[in-house]
């Protein structure tokens, strides 16, 4: 009996010890709001796009990854869109960067787009992200969620976490940031079509039936 | 009386290690020890929650019951009789049940592998073991 007890103490004292050592010693959480944006020159990027080079409307997407509204569009109106909108080559839809700063790893998850973008699978990506959105209320550091997204995606994750660490990216997703402020974009999601800030509502059949309305003038004229 | 004893071992580690994962669910620890990214996409994943509440807190709630029935069938007044046994496996046939179903969502839905999670599996299963031949032998 002695031994059973002297037993119990020691695997509650190592699970004791564990779990100290494990609140204790939070690694730092480096892309979080308070992290240094280190200065990289803008390369002139102009976001991920889809659909084709010719299509008549451009959209332009304002968005942040940590967004509930963001998560919604992406999950709920973008596969119709993608279907009614991209697939007919009536629409070439524009993803830009817009981390609001009330949200704590929406620069992380920028950066973890722009280095699966840099792989070409940025829009493979954005579906995980926007898809498996609850790393976004787990309220803690998804530096692992990522690099689990992008182990599912194959990319190569050497090259991949030296680029988010390197916060490779920043200048580019800064640069989108200030282009959307300079363009009126106060919150996400935000639409522009054919450069205009979109006013209606972020739904597929709104959008289409402006697509719609914009072609079928055009064609009038 | 040596199975009891190793019964309420096991619900031990496994508690600490539920705990370990539900102090991650509350944000007390920053990162899983995992080594593969499996544990936060399986954390962050939406079967992580049942029910509304962090699975880890049914690992808690489940470990820290069976530890106490446990380590209350050690003591000499319980030793005879077959209730904590009955009560244990029944315990034990619940969490193996659990286990299986979040096991199979791991492999099948999400397809990921939280080291923490298999390592439960692992404490749930050998208890589950070793109730069995008391319950046969007193069925």
């Amino acid at each position: 009996m002695k031994r059973f007890y002297v037993a119990l103490g020691i695997v509650c004292a190592g699970g004791v010890a564990w779990l100290a050592y494990s609140a204790l010693h939070k690694p730092e959480q480096g892309l979080g709001p308070n992290a240094p944006v280190p200065v990289a020159v803008a390369d002139g990027f102009k976001g991920f796009t889809l659909g084709s080079d010719s299509a008549p409307i451009e959209i332009t997407e304002y968005s942040d990854f940590e967004c509930p509204w963001c998560a919604a569009f992406a999950a709920v109106q973008m596969p119709v869109v993608r279907e009614q909108l991209i697939a007919t080559d009536k629409v070439r839809w524009r993803y830009r960067e817009f981390p609001l700063s009330v949200h704590k790893y929406s620069r992380l998850a920028a950066l973890a787009g722009e280095c699966a973008g840099e792989q070409g699978k940025f829009w493979e990506m954005h579906d995980l992200m926007f898809g498996e959105h609850q790393w976004a209320d787990a309220n803690t550091d998804p530096t692992g969620v990522f690099h689990g997204f992008a182990q599912q995606l194959g990319l190569d994750l050497t090259k991949y976490e030296a680029c988010v660490s390197t916060q490779k990216y920043a200048g580019r997703i800064e640069t989108s940031y200030e282009e959307g402020e300079a363009r009126g974009v106060q919150g996400t999601p935000t639409f522009f079509v054919d450069g205009r800030k979109y006013q209606g509502r972020a739904t597929s059949d709104a959008l289409k039936a402006l697509v719609d309305s914009v072609i079928t003038a055009r064609h009038a004229h | 009386m040596w199975r009891r004893q190793a019964i309420a071992l096991l619900a031990l580690a496994g508690l600490f290690d539920a705990l370990y994962l539900f102090l991650y669910k509350l944000g007390v620890v920053g990162e899983l020890q995992c080594g593969t990214g499996g544990c936060e996409t399986v954390q962050a994943s939406r079967y992580a929650m049942f029910l509304g509440l962090p699975v880890a807190l049914y690992g808690v709630v489940g470990y820290g019951v069976l530890l106490a029935v446990s380590l209350a069938a050690t003591h000499p007044a319980f030793a005879a009789r077959r209730t904590p046994d009955l009560l244990l496996a029944a315990l034990a046939s619940l969490g193996v049940l659990f286990t299986l179903y979040l096991s199979g969502l791991e492999y099948f839905v999400i397809h990921a592998f939280c080291r923490w999670c298999l390592g439960s599996a692992a404490f749930m299963t050998a208890i589950w073991v070793l109730t069995l031949p008391a319950v046969r032998r007193r069925l």
